[in-house]
């Protein structure tokens, strides 16, 4: 197992590298720059501005300079912001779309682990019936069309949440809900079909031969290798939770990480550009990892190569 | 599997009145999918949609881009059967307009993912050995990436383009069909067929194109069925950030994001868009399900 994380992590690094690479290019090649938008600039104040950032070098220089810091943790000064540090920025906003994609990703597992099992187990009822409709509508109506219906409901005319912001509880819940409801029926469907196919192996029948209740079967015997797919279906859902979370952010106006990126890229922000990209690709590529290390621990079969 | 392609059925020429009829591999599935009601629910709606989008805007009163400043926000009424948008614009003209755009975006762009994805699955899973590993291990490592935020990226540096939109959706969305055809190729490899194939010495190229996709073309057309609605999806996510489709044009994902502006008032904007769009989404989705049964594809299921 620990070779297997080595030689994950070790492969990584290119992956990283060419991310870095091309996103660092890109983003240099493209038409605008980060001072056109402000207003009468003189050339004096944009060049000196140039040289602050370093933009005034050889490209190849600025790249190297760049890769540098990144090798020390430092992603740079914002070209928007010039007060502040991409890594203060980064501070700043991402604990609340953590928060944010960890509620969510919560709702989605006990949402759609409880409906999955429940409609295995009653397979063929009405609990059956109600439970794959719900994961239907959860996967066809998107987070852009549930966010604003969930507001209409519950915030304008029940009252009970609030529409947007992010302080205290009542905030959280809308948001979250959205998001997770759509994660939750994937989870169900793969639960449900994950369970029916468990259910029917000898093994569950042996362990009710030998009188274990209900309960126990369930939970103890069938969930286990039930779940497999749900849990290679956690890596998409998790990097979807987290680019979801753009749209999230701007229906309910969350001042988390997304909707900056979504803003620097519109800035031509180059720097803060770069550093969320780098950031989410880290973030997606460890989850992964740790989605592929659960996998094999709870599938004997599996072994890691 | 469909196996041997339809044209290549013996009884197209043994005469039928002696053999019991056979019956095609294509004309059994359509007789499966028949029986699944919420399938063809699906595509009849898919139907009565694409035709609305494509003729309707001919027998509209309303011009698409046609503001009316003294008619605005104007609930569902005679005139204008959905309402008007903050402009005055005939919402149900705009929604068939922008359906075209919704609907042409989801064909082209999953087009561009099916041309990528299955030419690539179909090298990786016809010569094997190395070159597989190393194709399929990229193919793991793409998936693992934030693709959505390049596109993202894509979209803000280089204009919105509609082009660019279809090509930029399609980059992303190829990956599943990839991994689904090499699979499909490598179990189809060994057969007796294609190795006929070879030894009348045709080239590796008509090999793959003329006698093998032909031979996996359910799990093909199954899978594209469940790309259409991701595609449509991602289109009208970007649209909502203001990243897809540009005014005066419109697609539903532009038509949900305005409606969504404006929904505490004029809650029509929002509904009706959202409700277009989720119903395509579902008829898709329910027939790609009706689809993959029909076609008895289990390489594709969940």
């Amino acid at each position: 197992m620990f070779r297997f994380i080595a030689r994950r992590l070790l492969e990584t690094i290119p992956v990283l590298f060419i991310i870095i690479t091309a996103t660092f290019f890109m983003v240099r090649f493209v038409p605008g720059g980060p001072f056109d938008s402000e207003k009468a600039t003189t050339p004096e104040i944009r060049a000196n501005l140039e040289a602050y950032y370093g933009l005034n070098l050889p490209l190849h220089q600025q790249y190297f300079n760049y890769l540098k810091a990144i090798a020390q943790g430092d992603l740079g000064r914002s070209t928007k912001y010039a007060s502040r540090t991409v890594n203060e920025i980064i501070a700043d906003k991402l604990p609340t779309s953590l928060q944010l994609g960890g509620l969510s990703l919560l709702i989605a597992l006990i949402l759609g682990l409880t409906a999955g099992t429940l409609a295995a187990v009653k397979r063929n009822t009405k609990i059956d019936y109600t439970a794959s409709s719900f994961a239907m509508v959860g996967i066809c109506v998107p987070t852009f069309v549930l966010g604003p219906l969930l507001v209409l409901i519950f915030s304008i005319h029940l009252g009970w949440f609030s529409a947007s912001g992010w302080y205290d509880w009542q905030d959280r819940v809308l948001p979250s809900l959205t998001l997770g409801i759509v994660y939750a029926a994937g989870i169900a469907r793969l639960t449900r079909g994950g369970m029916l196919e468990v259910l029917n192996q000898d093994y569950i029948r042996t362990a009710r031969a030998k009188g274990a209740s209900e309960a126990r079967v369930i939970f103890k015997h069938a969930l286990r290798g039930g779940l497999l797919p749900v849990v290679s279906y956690l890596g998409p859902a998790i990097a979807g939770i987290l680019t979801g979370s753009f749209v999230i952010e701007t229906i309910f106006q969350i001042p988390g990480l997304g909707r900056e990126f979504v803003n620097s890229a519109f800035n031509r922000d180059y720097t803060l550009v770069l550093g969320t990209v780098i950031l989410y690709a880290v973030l997606i590529i460890a989850l992964n990892l740790i989605v592929d290390v659960v996998q094999v621990w709870l599938n004997p079969k599996l072994k890691f190569e | 599997m469909l196996s041997p392609a339809p044209d290549k059925l013996p009884s197209a020429d043994v005469a039928p009145a002696q053999l019991e009829r056979g019956v095609s591999p294509w004309r059994d599935a359509w007789h499966r999918l028949r029986r699944n009601h919420l399938s063809v629910f699906g595509g009849v709606v898919l139907i009565f949609l694409s035709l609305l989008c494509v003729v309707g805007p001919w027998f509209s009163p309303y011009e698409y881009q046609q503001t009316n400043l003294d008619n605005t926000f104007s609930p569902p009424s005679a005139e204008h059967w959905l309402g008007t948008d903050q402009l005055g614009r005939d919402l149900l003209t705009r929604l068939m307009y922008g359906g075209r755009i919704s609907l042409m975006v989801g064909l082209v762009a999953t087009f561009v993912a099916l041309t990528i994805g299955v030419i690539y699955g179909a090298i990786a899973g016809f010569f094997g050995g190395k070159l597989d590993r190393a194709m399929m291990r990229i193919v793991d490592i793409l998936y693992a990436l934030p693709f959505t935020i390049f596109v993202i990226l894509l979209m803000v540096f280089f204009g919105r383009n509609i082009i660019l939109l279809f090509v930029a959706i399609g980059a992303v969305e190829w990956l599943t069909m990839a991994r689904i055809v090499r699979g499909q190729i490598m179990s189809i490899k060994r057969m007796e067929f294609i190795e006929a194939a070879r030894s009348l010495g045709l080239g590796t190229r008509r090999i793959i194109f003329r006698h093998m996709i032909p031979n996996i073309l359910g799990p093909i057309i199954v899978y594209t069925t469940l790309t259409i609605p991701g595609v449509m999806l991602l289109e009208a996510f970007l649209s909502f950030l203001g990243l897809g489709v540009q005014p005066p044009m419109s697609s539903w994902g532009v038509l949900i994001k305005d409606g969504a502006e404006r929904m505490e008032e004029y809650p029509w904007l929002l509904i009706f868009p959202g409700t277009v769009f989720s119903l395509t989404l579902f008829s898709l989705n329910f027939l790609g399900d009706g689809l993959r049964d029909a076609l008895d594809v289990r390489a594709a299921k969940d």
